[in-house]
């Protein structure tokens, strides 16, 4: 063995790592230089552990798609974001923290909403409000704020719509939302927030169950709370997964995708000029390869021993899936670092891989799709109202982004 | 080619549908329909790449 020195607990390079000053849509430096030099590695944690840590593209997939590999955050070794998210989820029970056959049971109570055809029936009503958010903003101050006038709005308003959630209470559920996405979360903080959303939902579900409505805490009430396949508990649980990482996911993506292009005017240029669906659905994959936005890392636990990529991952080892740098894998996608909306990028891990490969995606990409190709042509003047250098990024955020993007037109 | 489905390890991510709705479908639940178990030759390619993106490696391809 020839990795005394990267194995002394002094040695290992800690995770999360800084990205470079002036360069906000790539990921760390020392992120590549692992890749390229030990894909499969041990870096250090918050509290001390020593996780691995995945980077190469095929390597992502194999694992992620292994069922050797637990979502337990129960399991002892899994790799905790934080003091405050480990003491969450050891109550919590939902699909993300569960393995199958829980998993795939607690899944499928919500994949209906999701289904291709369910969602493309939804496209008139995203381009509805797509083009009521751009009336308002142009009848608004200009310069404005693109994540308070357009980014965050919109697919708060279609995430309410689906799930039955009131959107005039959205300054309410969007603070709670912040803080569980928000890494510096402290853990008090966390479990508050985390509580009030909880609620939040648990009083809809019981209204809904009196009451029911068209949409899908209605159904998760009627079919399910009501038959006793889930606590009420748990309904809100769910409910609150679908309607946090419904909005705030892509929230960022439209924000932080609007400043990508307008840093790549050729790109945009394309997006803009060229009235082609196929273009716009590839430029959606492309730009979510390219800003891997879910950038603290995917956590899992080995259930067995597992070699990968030469070394050996000891069943109770925690693993960590470096999604951002594995879609900027050279192996996987020629000349990674360049944003190129017409290259095939279907293959990227921006959703993460596996049976816990986000639920939501068939929607995240309508809204996407709906945004990008509309927002550009009918503000074809939509110019930063600021030095690039001056904007904040997410960097502590367990989702990355801007806070702000004032723009002008 | 010969496309088999696992209903079962689908997890309905739906991308199969979209990269290759002559050959795959969803049922109300999302989970994958197969609407084509012998599709052509000039499907090869998409039924392929439906495939590689499938998360739950749910679509097998057996070669004729």
């Amino acid at each position: 063995m020839t990795d005394t020195v990267m194995d002394t607990p002094t040695g290992l390079p800690e995770h999360p790592m800084p990205r470079a000053t002036g360069c906000p849509f790539d990921p760390p430096p020392a992120l590549k230089d692992l890749q390229a030099e030990r894909p499969v590695s041990r870096v250090r944690i918050w509290d001390g552990s020593s996780p691995w840590m995945i980077t190469r593209h095929e390597d992502v997939r194999a694992l992620l798609g292994d069922p050797r590999i637990s979502a337990d955050p129960r399991r002892p070794g899994y790799p905790h974001r934080s003091a405050a998210t480990r003491e969450r989820d050891r109550t919590r029970n939902t699909l993300l923290t569960t393995d199958d056959p829980e998993h795939a049971r607690l899944r499928r109570m919500v994949t209906a909403p999701f289904a291709i055809r369910k969602v493309e029936a939804l496209r008139p009503s995203v381009r509805r409000i797509v083009d009521d958010l751009i009336e308002e903003m142009l009848a608004g101050p200009n310069p404005t704020d693109l994540v308070e006038a357009f980014a965050l709005p919109l697919p708060s308003l279609v995430i309410c719509a689906l799930l039955g959630v009131p959107y005039e209470q959205h300054d309410f559920f969007q603070r709670h939302s912040r803080v569980l996405v928000h890494r510096a979360s402290t853990r008090e903080e966390l479990l508050a927030s985390s509580e009030a959303l909880t609620d939040y939902l648990d009083g809809l579900l019981a209204a809904k169950l009196a009451d029911p409505a068209d949409d899908v805490l209605s159904t998760l009430a009627v079919e399910r709370v009501a038959t006793g396949e889930l606590t009420r508990r748990q309904a809100a649980e769910t409910g609150v997964l679908l309607l946090v990482a419904g909005h705030e996911t892509t929230a960022n993506m439209i924000a932080l995708g609007t400043l990508a292009l307008l840093r790549n005017p050729d790109q945009l240029a394309l997006l803009r000029d060229r009235d082609d669906p196929k273009l716009v659905a590839s430029a959606v994959e492309e730009l979510l390869r390219y800003l891997n936005i879910v950038h603290s890392g995917r956590r899992r636990v080995a259930l067995e021993d597992i070699e990968i990529g030469g070394e050996l991952i000891h069943a109770g080892d925690g693993v960590i899936f470096a999604n951002d740098i594995a879609n900027r894998d050279p192996g996987a996608f020629p000349d990674p670092d360049r944003l190129d909306l017409t290259r095939d990028a279907r293959r990227h891990v921006a959703f993460g891989y596996g049976v816990h490969q986000c639920l939501g995606q068939p929607l995240a990409r309508v809204e996407l799709q709906v945004a990008y190709s509309t927002l550009y042509s009918r503000i074809p003047t939509l110019a930063p109202a600021t030095d690039f250098d001056q904007l904040e990024f997410k960097h502590d955020g367990f989702v990355y982004g801007v806070y702000e993007l004032p723009v002008r037109w | 080619m010969r496309v088999e489905v696992d209903q079962p390890k689908c997890v309905a991510s739906g991308q199969c549908v979209l990269v290759a709705p002559q050959v795959f479908d969803q049922d109300d639940e999302g989970t994958v329909q197969l609407l084509d178990a012998t599709p052509g030759p000039e499907l090869d390619e998409d039924v392929r790449e439906s495939a590689a993106i499938c998360p739950a490696a749910a679509i097998r391809l057996v070669e004729a």
